[in-house]
């Protein structure tokens, strides 16, 4: 017989109280392997405001295309470094958000093909009685053409799911950070998902 | 590359709808300007959403399990026992689960800048704490039970004392943020975001059972919160590349 799930109920405006302490915006780390990059973006609600209460949790291979999960390295007391895949991120009074991490290597899809690299990126915040689902992709990536879930995807709302290298105004960013922006609601919805 | 086979995981089963909220809840109003007005695009669970997050013991303090002691006085206020199971949905116990919780003070104030109710904050509480499941889906915090606390909804507007839970099980799939309220409370027929579970049976699980077993004589009362997560499907995919 199943269980039904629990349901679902809001983060609130007051979780950084609880959640906190998890907070890793920067995922690389020294002996990683990888191009470090960081993502850098706005949450914004139906009337185009920021959010300032929003949490964002990253979860992402490693730059092999591997998940912590599934290596088979990761509780025999190997002490070399270990990429997490983990992060977690809160906007700021201007609805910011910022992680860098190790761009992820391409993951396969069931039916064998492979994806490109991507994030999964969950939304939580007052006002969302259940997370949103939605994946960051990144800009002038071949695999991006092929990728099965981008393939679902409505053609003219695929680009709400790739970040884009930062352009002028950017002022001190570096090159490898990457802006992409997370539209609630209204013009330019960013595209979620049902799993 | 060395690749290690999926095995026997498959995909998540759907959620029941009528067991979870909407994103679009008009009476819980910060829902309108929040809630996708696009339809949610329905796509298959791959490696990104069944693998997860491990956490371990070094994530973990000691006492970050009682909420009582987390400095140099007692709390004010009555204290709880707040323990329950975590299982799958076939009822499988979810060990190693990450449990966070965070609450008001006695009083209905959090510790938090944002929070300008004028109720007092307590200077031996601050209201959030964390543990792991053990090997049979088990946890247990010690807290004080948190108050009502008034809020900008609509006109005369208060939550029922509540406590905010976030799991994470054994994929990305599983994670689950609630609310677990006390029985009795004579709030939630009026609180909107209790409300927004469509399923009179499912809402009546957010509300915690009064626990004689775990109420300790003399010192504290118990309350049994179960969190079912959820979990894959019962035939297992073997995958090969």
């Amino acid at each position: 017989m199943k269980l039904p799930p629990t349901s679902s109920q809001t983060v609130g405006p007051f979780f950084h109280l609880g959640v906190a302490f998890l907070t890793r915006e920067h995922l690389e780390a020294r002996g990683i392997t990888g191009e470090i990059v960081t993502i850098r973006g706005r949450v914004l609600d139906g009337d185009g405001k920021p959010l300032p209460d929003a949490l964002l949790e990253i979860w992402q291979a490693d730059a092999a295309g591997q998940y912590t999960a599934e290596r088979s390295d990761w509780a025999d007391g190997n002490s070399s470094p270990r990429f997490q895949g983990f992060g977690r991120a809160e906007t700021d009074q201007d609805g910011v958000f910022s992680f860098t991490t190790v761009k992820p290597g391409s993951v396969a899809f069931p039916d064998g093909s492979m994806q490109a690299p991507h994030i999964v990126v969950t939304v939580f915040s007052r006002g969302l009685l259940k997370p949103l689902w939605t994946r960051l992709y990144f800009p002038d990536e071949p695999g991006n053409a092929a990728d099965p879930i981008l393939k679902l995807v409505p053609a003219e709302r695929r680009a709400t799911l790739i970040a884009r290298r930062s352009g002028e105004g950017a002022g001190n960013l570096g090159e490898n950070t990457l802006e992409w922006n997370v539209v609630m609601q209204g013009d330019g919805e960013t595209v979620f998902f049902d799993y | 590359m060395e690749k290690i086979a999926m095995g026997r995981v498959g995909g998540y089963g759907r959620v029941i709808p009528e067991t979870q909220p909407s994103y679009l809840y008009p009476p819980y109003a910060a829902t309108t300007r929040r809630a996708p007005k696009q339809p949610l695009i329905v796509v298959p669970h791959t490696l990104s959403e069944i693998t997860g997050p491990v956490f371990g013991h070094s994530d973990i303090g000691e006492s970050d399990n009682d909420l009582t002691r987390q400095h140099s006085g007692e709390p004010i206020g009555e204290r709880i026992i707040v323990s329950g199971r975590v299982l799958d949905e076939d009822g499988r116990a979810v060990p190693g689960a990450l449990v966070e919780i965070w609450q008001t003070n006695a009083a209905g104030r959090y510790r938090h800048r944002v929070d300008q109710h004028d109720a007092p904050l307590d200077p031996n509480f601050t209201g959030c704490g964390r543990m792991l499941t053990d090997s049979e889906g088990r946890y247990r915090f010690v807290s004080i039970k948190p108050g009502e606390y008034p809020w900008q909804n609509h006109p005369n507007a208060w939550r029922p004392a509540h406590i905010h839970f976030s799991l994470f099980g054994a994929g990305l799939l599983s994670r689950l943020v609630t609310q677990m309220y006390f029985p009795g409370d004579p709030l939630l027929p009026f609180d909107p975001i209790f409300n927004s579970v469509p399923d009179e049976k499912a809402r009546t699980r957010l509300i915690s059972i009064f626990d004689w077993e775990n109420t300790i004589p003399q010192h504290a009362l118990g309350y049994r919160f179960d969190i079912v997560l959820r979990g894959r499907e019962g035939t297992p995919v073997e995958q090969s590349r």
